[in-house]
């Protein structure tokens, strides 16, 4: 990836162990209804988390709070993003210093050329870091580097953004934005479902390849198969809107056999903040 | 920032060509009456079928009463309240460019236009009409090589009478409506374009026009002939100063295709809009018309719409030989107060004939924006086939979007398919691109040009990625 080696990045270093994201007490919710009743999360750099629990306990919502989605009202608590207000910033300044979600859901656009579109969101990071805009033919040499983590095919970059793709297809576009982007903070919402065994290997070793000492990465996942692949520093349990529990790999393998009922049965009091 | 605001505000865009030129005009006072129509004849030094053909529409004029069946409300307009000529005053007759006054030449270099030797466009030959009339044609020369005809409609009259008596009125008769018939009393200038047999016309041909004065209609003509086996590619552009009154824009296109012939003929049209609050602004009323004469012939509409108060205007192909085709390839946009009643008439009469009509319309603001579209098969169009295909974007809540397909088959074996459908820009959509670092105002542009693709591909290159800009600025301020 020479091309993106000419210019270093104007975004401050960042060491191992400094904390990236940090939500204290936070409360959201759509429309009238609470989703998120008071969540607190500490990630720093260097660290893997995975976040678990059933459909509906606000894990999604929680993604979507932090990138900045238009439906969500926070009502209560804050975010900050190395040391700053990050409720203050709109969605786009987000992604372009560096927190990245990547969908459950991703949209079709159609008619925009996944290639152009790529260039744009790229071109839209480098800027904020100081970085040269890459001009159509070094972005495509570029992006067909980068495609290699994710094994997706070069076709890809000239159809519609997502358009017609499959349901692995699109998650693997969505992992090859997450390395085009190069986020600081990476979550990644259910990247694994719907994927077959092969897809879901590709993505975890893309995942695994982006995960460094200076980001973090939070992985929003219902299965312990995607943490086979990738070992979590930390396992967290939502439920109703808040984070009931928080152990280590130990704890989602203990969920895998003995189900959500299991935390519920459990007063919370091992609840451990990393 | 949520899609709501997002989309409330689409306006504050500056309409960047709304300057005027401060030149001396020749205009004629005010209404139209017979002896009006004799005069323009008469300053034009016209043949006499020219003059009777006025005449003989001013006096169908007289009997016809303005259309009043289009998704479009204006107060009435008055007819004895606009020149009806209004030309720069210059050297009659100019020999080159040199002649050509300054500042009308500076004009059009301000439009992005450059007429001179040294700055002309690349491949394009352009006309450039003001007010009234045509004031220079480049690369007529290099075009005359090639026995290929690009002048004003002036011109050809007198240098060309045998081919304009032979053609002009025979794709839309004076009386073919009413903004047709006025158009042919008093019409004024505008360009003519002959390409003879066998000819593939070696550059695009252009057309700018543009209004200046804030009383004067302007009334062009234009004819474009393509001879057996002959191609030519025209694109017409238009822009207009900001006034806050509304200006009269009333032109009569006709395309002529013959055998194995193909024109495509491409619009880019920026009218003044009139302001956010719908002051102002160019009443766009225009008929044009192709005739794919002659077997296999070929005639392609493209256009890109995002001017004008009020857009009335369909553009159309009859289909009389057979196995042509005819396309009809259009991006409508409205945005605060304009309205827009569009669409295009595809009637087939040769067996055989196809045509394809692709709509794209995107309503924001307050604006409504109305696709109308007829395909009529007639009882000789055996194995005639026609797609349809009409989509509707909206922006915001305040806008509307309608679509009104005419369908009339008189012949069994013609297959006539249409589809439409409405969307809107979705929240999600722009919050996945907010979310890869894009601004929502790029997001919006990105997402509408996506949406207009289909019609873009069809442009001659150089003019799509203007049409782009285009909508791109137009859609400035829609977010918020």
């Amino acid at each position: 990836m020479t091309s993106t080696e000419t210019t270093p990045s104007r975004e401050a270093p960042i060491q191992p162990g400094d904390v990236l994201l940090s939500i204290e007490n936070l409360r959201a919710c759509v429309e009238e209804n609470e989703i998120l009743r008071g969540v607190s999360l500490q990630i720093r750099a260097g660290e893997i988390h995975a976040l678990m629990g059933r459909n509906g306990s606000g894990k999604s919502t929680l993604s979507k709070v932090i990138a900045g989605h238009p439906a969500y009202t926070v009502t209560a608590g804050s975010i900050h993003y190395r040391g700053q207000d990050l409720l203050a910033f709109s969605p786009e300044e987000r992604a372009r210093s560096g927190v990245f979600l990547g969908f459950q859901y991703p949209v079709e656009i159609p008619g925009v050329s996944n290639l152009e579109f790529l260039r744009v969101s790229c071109n839209a990071r480098r800027q904020h870091r100081g970085q040269e805009e890459l001009d159509t033919f070094a972005f495509e040499d570029h992006v067909r580097e980068t495609m290699a983590i994710v094994q997706m095919d070069p076709a890809f970059l000239e159809r519609s953004v997502n358009e017609g793709f499959s349901g692995g297809e699109k998650k693997r576009n969505e992992v090859l934005q997450m390395a085009l982007l190069e986020p600081l903070v990476a979550i990644l919402d259910e990247t694994d479902s719907g994927l077959d065994i092969d897809a879901l290997r590709i993505v975890a070793n893309g995942v695994k390849r982006l995960a460094l000492p200076t980001t973090a990465t939070l992985l929003i996942t219902h299965y312990q198969r995607l943490l086979d692949a990738i070992t979590p520093d930390f396992v967290h349990v939502m439920a109703e809107g808040r984070i009931l529990r928080t152990g280590d790999k130990d704890l989602a393998m203990a969920l895998e056999e003995r189900g959500y009922d299991w935390i519920d049965e459990t007063d919370g009091s091992d609840v451990r903040q990393p | 920032m949520s899609s709501a605001t997002a989309v409330e505000a689409l306006n504050k865009t500056p309409y960047r060509y709304g300057f005027v030129t401060n030149i001396e005009t020749e205009k004629i006072s005010k209404g139209l009456d017979e002896s009006v129509v004799r005069l323009i004849s008469t300053k034009k030094q016209e043949p006499d079928f020219m003059r009777q053909f006025r005449l003989k529409a001013y006096a169908q004029w007289q009997t016809m009463a303005e259309p009043d069946w289009a998704a479009l409300r204006y107060p009435p307009l008055d007819y004895q309240d606009i020149v009806y000529y209004s030309a720069p005053r210059q050297k009659e007759q100019k020999a080159s460019l040199e002649e050509v006054d300054p500042a009308l030449l500076e004009t059009f270099d301000k439009l992005g236009i450059p007429l001179s030797e040294q700055k002309r466009l690349g491949n394009v030959a352009v006309d450039a009409v003001f007010d009234s009339v045509s004031i220079a044609t480049t690369y007529k020369q290099k075009l005359a090589e090639h026995g290929v005809v690009f002048c004003s409609m002036g011109e050809a009259i007198k240098d060309h009478s045998e081919l304009v008596e032979r053609y002009l009125g025979s794709v839309v008769p004076i009386g073919d409506n009413f903004f047709a018939a006025l158009n042919s009393a008093v019409f004024s200038d505008g360009s003519f374009v002959y390409i003879p047999q066998g000819v593939q016309c070696p550059m695009e041909l252009s057309t700018y026009f543009r209004i200046n004065s804030d009383d004067a209609g302007q009334f062009e003509r234009t004819l474009i002939i393509a001879e057996e086996r002959a191609s030519v590619s025209y694109l017409e552009g238009c822009t207009a100063p900001m006034f806050d009154t509304n200006q009269l824009h009333a032109a009569v296109v006709e395309l002529v295709a013959l055998d194995d012939a193909s024109i495509k003929y491409s619009t880019v049209q920026n009218w003044y809009a009139g302001d956010e609050n719908g002051k102002g602004g160019i009443y766009n009323f225009v008929t044009k018309r192709g005739l794919c004469k002659g077997r296999r012939s070929r005639i392609s509409w493209t256009q890109v719409e995002t001017g004008s108060a009020i857009t009335w205007k369909y553009p159309g192909c009859v289909l009389r030989g057979r196995d042509s085709v005819g396309e009809f390839y259009s991006v409508a946009l409205t945005n605060h107060h304009q309205q827009a009643d569009t669409g295009t008439k595809m009637v087939h009469v040769g067996p055989g004939s196809r045509s394809t009509v692709i709509s794209k319309g995107i309503s924001s603001g307050h604006s409504a924006n109305s696709y109308r579209g007829l395909v009529h098969m007639g009882p000789q169009a055996r194995g005639a086939r026609n797609f349809s295909q009409c989509d509707s974007m909206l922006i915001g809540d305040q806008a509307a979007a309608n679509t009104h397909p005419y369908i009339q088959s008189r012949q069994p074996e013609a297959t006539v398919e249409h589809e439409a459908s409405t969307c809107n820009i979705s929240e999600d959509q722009l919050f996945y691109l907010q979310s890869r670092g894009i601004e929502p105002e790029a997001a919006v542009s990105m997402l509408v040009s996506g949406f207009c693709r289909d019609v873009f591909n069809q442009l001659p290159m150089e003019f799509a990625a203007e049409a782009d800009k285009l909508l791109a600025l137009k859609l400035e301020g829609s977010v918020g």
